[in-house]
Order: structure tokens, then C-alpha cells, then sequence
């Protein structure tokens, strides 16, 4: 074996991931795409090469989920790009180290509370016999939990937290100088933020923002567990088509909208990789 | 961030006892053939197309006691009264009866099935909605059986060749809670009334949950549609939905309760099963089945070819096709298969018959061809209906 003498020691401590990860994330990723460009093994003919399930896959009913997903995921997590930053902002300047303690571990929490208990936490506060909603008569004022505005609410709230965690290390690597230099030269505090600051913190925002939308965009419990369909949604949508009572023989078709979710996760990094290399160089 | 909680629920076995058991399967498997017509003339469970051709039900007792162990799949112990007929089952034979992943779909039911080939913790048996059964039949996942009552089940609704037959079914319901909504709905066309804001919803996506669908074609029967043309059906929906009566919402036995879904489109015997369910706790659940929707549907049993305990899985499909287990299902507002041929006998609980919700005319059936093509319309409009 050559391995012993001429590879690096650091090769071979890498052996294990590498391996792990052909299994864990190799494998699958062939048998989707295999499975996304065959037809199923059970249909009549067996398995044949097709590109019928990627077409089918991005029209009619799939079209609208796919796009609705994109909606939802960019738009609460824009939200929650915007409404998370001045709140970490607050927490990091704040002079009580208890406040800023407990708001982070609270939002370590927060960020990993989803799926169907938080589903169930909101359709008893918020559904249509949830406490606020009788209390404050939200139905008559045309609140419903189980429209797309409804789910962009239930998003934010493990959204938000999981954009606290993600800008406050950028935050606190913002430099009590650099607000000094700008006040000296006579910046305001509004000059301040959109000439030094936001321009500093961009990468990292733009980075907390692709971690949200892969968060929302993945998201499926939440979903599934608050409306029967009514928000049409890509991950919902593979669910229906893999394990429903309805639909018989759609396993194939599943995989060709999973392979439209790496297509999209995929333009997203690409959109984020260069943006990100070309200004973090700032923060280090 | 967020967790994928629905998951079906694995066995806690340990890997190497899986493997240790999947290749004592296999093995099992490998020598069935030599085995499978004894001596005398009498053939294995394995390959047994009736009880008699294991020479009779006693043997089929016997073997099956030896085999100890029935692996169910997909069986909720609050639907159509299943708790009640696995317990009348392992009482009266001993046999204990797993049920793994309660709350599965049909599709789960036929991918363990497949996936799990000659394991010990395959299913014994399934029960499926009606395409499944037929798409499972075309793969060869299933035994040729007949129960002893076979014949009697009408012939629109079996597998000629004994691989599947309908075991219970029901009507399209409405439930309604009487104490939340002043004036119960008894049809579809009451439905759309302004009164009934935010209240009406189903059991589930209609891509999804057979239920659901049994609503749509419902909806669509009761505006002009037919089991040709669904798209009434979804129409109705819509405007459900743009009038604000829609509830998104999955009903279920907790949303019942809580008040969450105050009117439920689903099944006959679930709906009538929350009425007595409920009647401690506060809850005046009424049901009526729709006069202009009638639509009724049936779910079916198959056995497992390559069961892994092929006795208990077929004494099984005895119990249930037995006047015992017939008349359980109709406790629990579910309406056998032999309902008609228990009359005739005279062996069918006629108590629990009377409490069925009336139901105005006769139920007609549509065809697979019919259903497959709802389903289809059903796929690319349900989002478009009600979104």
C-alpha cells in the first residue's frame, strides 16, 4: 500500500468524512437524481429513462408550490433579516449583560423550536378558536393562521431568533473606532450606518439571509401540520406524492421536485458565494 | 432549523437484530417451496389459497398459534373500530398483534412491503385504499387467498383472482358541533352559507388523505358533476373558500374536541364515531350524510406474499371476514363488505346497523380509470381551488 508512506497524514484524517460523506449525502444525491430521470420500476415497461418527471415537475400545481415556496422563504426571511438586525443591534449594545444573555440563549432555543409543536402552539393562540383570535375577535378583523400571511407569521417566529444568532458575532465585530473615526469627521448616526457599517455587515447579512431561506425553504412539518394544501408548498407537495393515500406510484416525480429544491438552493449560493468573498475581508 | 417530526415510527431493534432476523427470513423464505405441499396433500400457509387447502380452519388455528406473532401496519385503534377487533383477535387465538406506524398511508403500507422483502418485520397484511390494492396486485406484492366467505362479497368489489377485497367502507359526512354551530348543515349546498365562516373543513389535503378526496367527489356529485368530471367538485371548494367558509385545518379527534373544526367532511363511521367519543366531554357531535352528495368508498385487505408469519395472516382475514369481526366494524359505524349476506344469515347486529346515519339512495361505485382521472384533476387544481 502507497498509502502509508506517501499520503499526508492531514488525507487521512479526512478519510472518515470523506467517506461519511459518499454514504450520507453521495448516495442519496445519485438515487434522486437517477430516480428524478427514470420512470418507476413498478410502471409498466419498468424502468425507463425519462425526462417526463422534470418537466412535470415545473408546471401546473408543482409550478405554483415551487414558486410559492420561493415567496414564502424569501419574503419571511427577508423580515426576518430586517427585524432581526436592529433587535441584535439593541441586544449587543445593551449594558445588562443578563438581557443579553438571556436573549441569546432564548433565541437558541427559539430558532430549533418548529415543526408540528409550534404548529400546535399557534393554532391554539392564533387558529380559528385560538385564545387571541376569540379574545380580540382577529376573524372578524380578517385574520386567518391558514393563509400564506399566516405562515409568513409562524416562520418568523423561529426565523427571527435564528437571525439574532446568526448577525451577533458580525455585530460585536463592529468596531467602537470606527463609529468614533465617523462621529470625529462629523458623520451622523445615519451616515454612520449606511456608509460604514451596514457596508461592513453586508457579507454577514447576506449570509444570515441564505441561512434563513434554506431554513424556511426546507421547512415542512409547520406547514404540513397548519393547512390541508391551501398554501401550496414544494416540500409539501413530496410528501403528498411519497407517502400519500391518494396519489399511487408518484415516488419518482418527488424526486424530480427534490432535484428543483437543490437547483434553487443552488442558485442561491451562487448568488451568495462571490457577494460574500468579495467583502469579508472587512470583518476579521 | 425546523425538525421533521411526521415520521413513521421504526421498531426499536437493534441493526445487528434486524440483520440476524432478515437472514433467518430469508432462509425461511429460500425453503418454502420444498415445503409447500406436505405429505398428505395439505399445503403450506405460505402458499394456501384457502383454508380448507390447509385442511381446514383448525390447522390453519394451529399453525397460525405456532406462529405466534401478527405484524400489522396502518391500523389506528379509533378507526372503524380496529382497537376492538385486534383485541377480539389476540384474545381468541393468542396471537399478538404488532401494529407499527398506526397513522401510515397506503403508500408507506405498500413501500414496507416491497422494501422489506423477506424480513421478519414485513407486514402481514395491509389495508389499503382501492388504487393501492389494484397497484400493489399488478406488482405481485400479494397472496391469492380466499376467506371462507368469498363468495358472498359482491363481485364489483373484489379482485377476481383473490389478491384484494373490499373490507369496510363508508359515506362522505358532514359533522357538525351542535353546541358551536346554531343550525347543522346537512348538505353541501347548506355549506356556502354565510353563517358557517371559517368552519368547514376535511380531513386533510385531498392530494394527500382519501378521505378528503371521498369529499371532493362528494362536492363535485352534489353540484352536476359525476365521477367523470370532478372539477365541480374543486369549483365548490373555491368558492368554499372565497366565501371564508373554508377551514384549512386537518380535522381530527383533538380539533373535534377543541373546537377547531366546528363542521368535518369526512367518513360516516369517524364522524360517527366522535359522537359517542364525545358525548362525556361536552361535545354534541351531530352527522349527516349529504342527500345531494352521496358518495360511498371502501377500503381493501390484501395479504402479504411473502408474509412472514403467512398462517396468522391469513386466519386474520378469517377473523375479520367472520360474522364476529364483520359485525366490529359496524360497531364502529363502519359498513362491512358482507353486510348484505350477514342480513340473510341473520347474523348481523342489528342494533348497531339501526345507529348508521340514513343514507338516501343506493351508492354507485366509479371505476379505477374514473378515479385515476379525478385524481389527476384533483393534483393540478386543489392549490389553484382553494389558495
Amino acid at each position: 500500500m502507497t498509502l502509508k508512506t506517501k499520503a499526508p497524514a492531514g488525507m487521512l484524517a479526512a478519510l472518515p468524512l470523506v467517506l461519511f460523506m459518499l454514504v450520507a449525502f453521495g448516495l442519496p444525491a445519485v438515487a434522486m437524481l437517477t430516480g428524478a430521470f427514470s420512470t418507476s420500476s413498478d410502471a409498466p415497461g419498468g424502468a425507463q429513462w425519462t425526462t417526463a418527471n422534470l418537466t412535470d415537475s415545473v408546471q401546473g400545481a408543482y409550478l405554483t408550490g415551487l414558486v410559492s415556496s420561493v415567496k414564502l422563504s424569501a419574503l419571511s426571511a427577508l423580515l426576518a433579516a430586517v427585524l432581526g438586525l436592529p433587535l441584535a443591534q439593541a441586544v449587543v449594545t445593551s449594558r445588562h449583560r443578563a438581557l443579553r444573555e438571556g436573549v441569546l440563549a432564548a433565541s437558541g432555543v427559539l430558532a430549533n423550536f418548529g415543526g408540528v409543536p409550534l404548529a400546535f402552539a399557534f393554532i391554539a393562540t392564533l387558529g380559528n378558536a385560538g385564545v387571541l383570535t376569540e379574545h380580540l375577535g382577529l376573524t372578524g378583523a380578517g385574520w386567518s393562521l391558514y393563509t400564506f400571511w399566516g405562515l409568513v407569521v409562524v416562520y418568523l417566529y423561529f426565523l427571527l431568533p435564528l437571525m439574532v444568532l446568526a448577525i451577533t458575532p458580525a455585530l460585536e465585530g463592529l468596531r467602537k473606532q470606527w463609529r468614533e473615526a465617523a462621529q470625529n469627521n462629523g458623520a451622523t448616526g445615519f451616515q454612520y450606518w449606511r456608509y460604514v457599517a451596514l457596508p461592513v455587515l453586508a457579507p454577514s447579512l447576506l449570509g444570515g439571509y441564505v441561512l434563513l431561506f434554506g431554513s424556511a425553504f426546507a421547512a415542512y412539518a409547520t406547514a404540513a401540520a397548519l393547512g390541508s394544501g391551501s398554501v401550496p408548498l414544494i416540500t409539501v407537495q413530496i410528501a403528498d406524492a411519497l407517502s400519500g393515500n391518494v396519489l399511487v406510484g408518484q415516488g419518482n416525480i418527488a424526486l424530480a421536485l427534490s432535484l428543483d429544491m437543490v437547483v434553487v438552493a443552488g442558485l442561491v449560493m451562487a448568488v451568495y458565494v462571490p457577494l460574500q468573498r468579495r467583502s469579508a475581508r472587512w470583518l476579521d | 432549523m425546523e425538525s421533521l417530526v411526521i415520521l413513521p415510527r421504526p421498531r426499536a431493534a437493534g441493526l445487528a437484530g434486524v440483520l440476524a432476523i432478515a437472514a433467518l427470513g430469508l432462509s425461511a423464505c429460500g425453503a418454502a417451496p420444498t415445503e409447500s405441499t406436505a405429505a398428505d396433500g395439505k399445503k403450506s400457509a405460505a402458499t394456501a389459497t384457502s383454508a380448507t387447502e390447509m385442511g381446514g380452519m383448525d390447522a390453519l388455528v394451529a399453525a397460525a398459534k405456532k406462529e405466534g406473532k401478527l405484524n400489522a401496519i396502518a391500523l389506528p385503534r379509533d378507526w372503524a373500530n380496529y382497537g376492538a377487533l385486534i383485541d377480539g383477535f389476540s384474545k381468541k387465538y393468542g396471537i399478538k398483534v404488532e401494529v407499527e406506524n398506526p397513522d401510515a398511508s397506503s403508500q408507506i403500507e405498500i413501500s414496507a412491503i416491497s422494501t422489506r422483502k423477506g424480513q421478519d418485520r414485513a407486514p402481514d397484511v395491509v389495508d389499503l385504499g382501492s388504487a393501492f390494492a389494484l397497484s400493489g396486485a399488478s406488482q405481485g406484492l400479494f397472496a391469492s387467498y380466499k376467506v371462507a366467505d368469498y363468495e358472498k362479497i359482491p363481485a364489483a368489489q373484489k379482485d377476481a383472482q383473490a389478491r384484494w377485497y373490499y373490507d369496510y367502507g363508508g359515506y362522505v359526512s358532514i359533522g357538525c358541533d351542535a353546541k358551536r354551530v346554531k343550525e347543522c348543515p346537512s348538505t353541501f349546498a347548506d355549506l356556502l352559507k354565510p353563517q358557517y365562516k371559517g368552519q368547514v373543513a376535511l380531513n386533510g389535503n385531498p392530494t394527500k388523505s382519501g378521505s378528503a378526496f371521498g369529499g371532493v367527489y362528494a362536492a363535485a356529485i352534489a353540484n352536476k358533476g359525476s365521477f367523470d368530471n370532478i372539477q365541480p367538485g374543486l369549483d365548490f371548494f373555491g368558492q368554499l373558500k372565497k366565501s371564508g367558509n373554508y377551514n384549512p385545518v386537518e380535522s381530527t379527534p383533538a380539533t373535534v374536541q377543541k373546537g377547531e373544526t366546528p363542521i368535518s367532511i369526512d367518513w360516516d363511521y369517524l364522524n360517527a364515531g366522535y359522537t359517542d367519543e364525545f358525548k362525556t366531554k361536552n361535545v354534541d357531535w351531530k352527522v349527516s350524510i349529504p342527500s345531494d352528495g352521496v358518495y360511498a368508498q371502501y377500503y381493501a385487505q390484501a395479504v402479504n406474499k411473502d408474509a412472514p408469519h403467512p398462517a396468522a395472516a391469513r386466519l386474520w382475514e378469517e377473523y375479520l371476514y367472520s360474522a364476529e369481526g364483520q359485525n366490529l366494524w359496524l360497531k364502529g359505524y363502519a359498513r362491512p363488505v358482507l353486510m348484505d349476506a350477514l342480513k340473510q344469515a341473520g347474523t348481523l347486529d342489528a342494533a348497531a346497523a339501526a345507529k348508521l346515519p340514513a343514507v338516501a339512495g343506493t351508492p354507485a361505485f366509479p371505476t379505477p380509470a374514473q378515479v385515476d382521472a379525478a385524481k389527476k384533476t384533483v393534483t393540478q387544481g386543489w392549490a389553484k381551488a382553494v389558495s
